[in-house]
């Protein structure tokens, strides 16, 4: 009797110990998964902002630069549809555009030392560049996050929790420009041809 | 790369913290004891121990006040001014710093100025839910974007890992030992001339003189072991807020370029005290021993050599590209 007594006992003792742990691993889920969703935030902010600071930009410029009214037009085009854009996938193929649209305009007042001295434009510029490095590091941040709440989903036994109430891993944010994605080639022959 | 572990990293500087307080106040202790027996000793003791008294009070107040106001005392003696958004290149610090707060998840630290033509900077604060960081003017003229996004994710990394708690706790107690000891040897040069009138009383024995001999002893050091501690613990942090400040800006030779010309500009940071020292990116103090290498450079060394320093930078560059 006093056996079965003492059995009973240290089964209870491992059930609390084990529904501790789940509260545990449980609620360092939903911690997680909160900062994902407050990091994923912060990168529409910066985003919100991009699209503020454009129209201004153009404004100022376009007296300037009139022989690059294509540029001018590009940009304009593509942070409109970036500002139409629904879905994830979706933004995030547009904002590149935009991103690759506003280097090229970049690149180009880079020919116009007037535009360089006024410091209307410069201030703009300077507020376009620091926004641009917001995005880059809010998705940095975000992927940082993202592989973390990914990993302790994934992880045994932790994987068990997140199974049972049904946690879903998060997607990353990946370079999309083609020239960045491109592997270089190389053949080690291991393949069949 | 070898990974780091900014949260162990986190966890190690706070424990830190405490041992350190811990250290100073039994270090602190020990040459008040030394002073109380000393007095009773020379028979000019008033009954209760006020020289241990006095100095647990001053340790402990300095150690409070460090935490509660030791960042502006330390951003008041460099004269530093909060940041005028008005001037384009503070403009850019701002966005800089706003960039980096982003990329480590922060809230954005107090932003300061210190009007001195020598490239440098520093953070303050007790951690990340407050911290102050501060650069030169001589940095904002010589450094281009991308090298200042280098230096400020190296405060910033200082700031995340709790380093600033303990370099600005370090930089009080340093003070008070320093106060205390001198106070001590006047107090025994003066003393010492009273000592043929005084009787020997019961407890001179041989284990008395030890012990007393070691008191002067510790009390002629305890300006040297105070720096030394305070340097030890500054020099290893260095190369772990490089690292971090690269895996922020993931720009590893950036930070590199403006090591290289913070280097250059070998004059000393006038308005950056010796007190402050061991905060800054780079000594401001514009010594050769940070320079060298070998045992006894690295003892009295604030800052690890610069040259090491860009040469794991760029190492850590090397590595990312050949990924």
């Amino acid at each position: 009797m006093a056996a079965f007594g003492g059995c009973l006992l240290v089964l209870i003792g491992v059930a609390v110990v084990v529904a501790l742990w789940a509260v545990f691993r449980y609620n360092n889920l939903v911690s997680l998964k909160n900062q994902v969703a407050n990091a994923w935030k912060q990168i529409d902010v910066q985003l919100k902002r991009r699209h503020d600071l454009i129209p201004n930009l153009i404004a100022s410029v376009k007296g300037e630069m009139q022989f690059e009214q294509d540029t001018l037009e590009k940009v304009i085009q593509a942070r409109n549809s970036a500002v139409a854009a629904r879905g994830v996938a979706d933004s995030a193929e547009k904002e590149n555009q935009l991103t690759q649209t506003l280097s090229r305009l970049f690149a180009l007042a880079e020919n116009y030392p007037t535009l360089k001295a006024n410091e209307n434009v410069r201030g703009l510029m300077e507020e376009l560049t620091s926004t641009e490095n917001k995005i880059g590091f809010a998705r940095q941040f975000y992927n940082d996050l993202a592989t973390r709440f990914n990993t302790a989903q994934q992880i045994f036994p932790d994987n068990l929790i997140a199974q049972a109430f049904k946690f879903q891993t998060v997607e990353l944010f990946e370079i999309t420009a083609p020239a960045e994605r491109e592997v270089p080639a190389v053949d080690l022959n291991i393949r069949p041809k | 790369m070898t990974p780091l572990n900014l949260y162990d990293q986190q966890r190690r500087n706070l424990r830190r913290t405490t041992m350190l307080l811990v250290g100073f106040i039994g270090f602190l202790a020990f040459l008040g004891i030394g002073a109380d027996v000393f007095l009773y000793w020379s028979g000019a003791s008033p009954g209760i121990p006020v020289a241990t008294i006095g100095a647990l009070c001053l340790g402990g107040f300095s150690a409070w006040w460090s935490l509660k106001g030791g960042d502006k005392a330390i951003l008041e003696s460099t004269h530093a001014t909060p940041i005028d958004l008005s001037d384009p290149k503070q403009r850019a610090l701002d966005n800089v710093v706003e960039e980096m707060a982003i990329a480590s998840g922060m809230p954005k630290p107090a932003i300061y100025v210190v009007p001195d033509p020598d490239p440098n900077a520093f953070a303050t604060g007790t951690g990340p839910e407050r911290s102050s960081l501060a650069v030169t003017r001589g940095l904002l003229d010589s450094l281009n974007r991308e090298e200042l996004q280098g230096v400020v994710s190296h405060e910033m990394s200082h700031v995340k890992n709790y380093d600033v708690r303990v370099m600005t706790v370090v930089a009080a107690l340093v003070g008070s030992v320093l106060l205390i000891s001198d106070w001590g040897r006047r107090g025994l040069w003066w003393g010492g001339g009273r000592r043929d009138d005084r009787e020997n009383r019961g407890g001179s024995g041989p284990m008395m003189l030890i012990l007393f001999v070691l008191w002067v002893i510790s009390l002629i050091l305890a300006p040297l072991i105070a720096q030394l501690v305070a340097m030890a613990v500054s020099r290893e942090r260095e190369y772990l807020a490089d690292a971090s400040g690269a895996e922020l800006t993931r720009n590893p030779l950036a930070l590199a370029s403006a090591l290289e010309k913070i280097d250059a500009a070998a004059a000393p940071t006038a308005s950056i005290k010796q007190g402050v020292a061991h905060l800054c990116i780079e000594d401001p103090r514009g010594r050769s021993v940070n320079q060298s290498e070998g045992a006894f450079a690295n003892l009295f060394a604030t800052h690890p050599p610069i040259a090491k320093r860009i040469a794991l930078l760029k190492e850590m560059a090397y590595q990312t590209l050949s990924k």
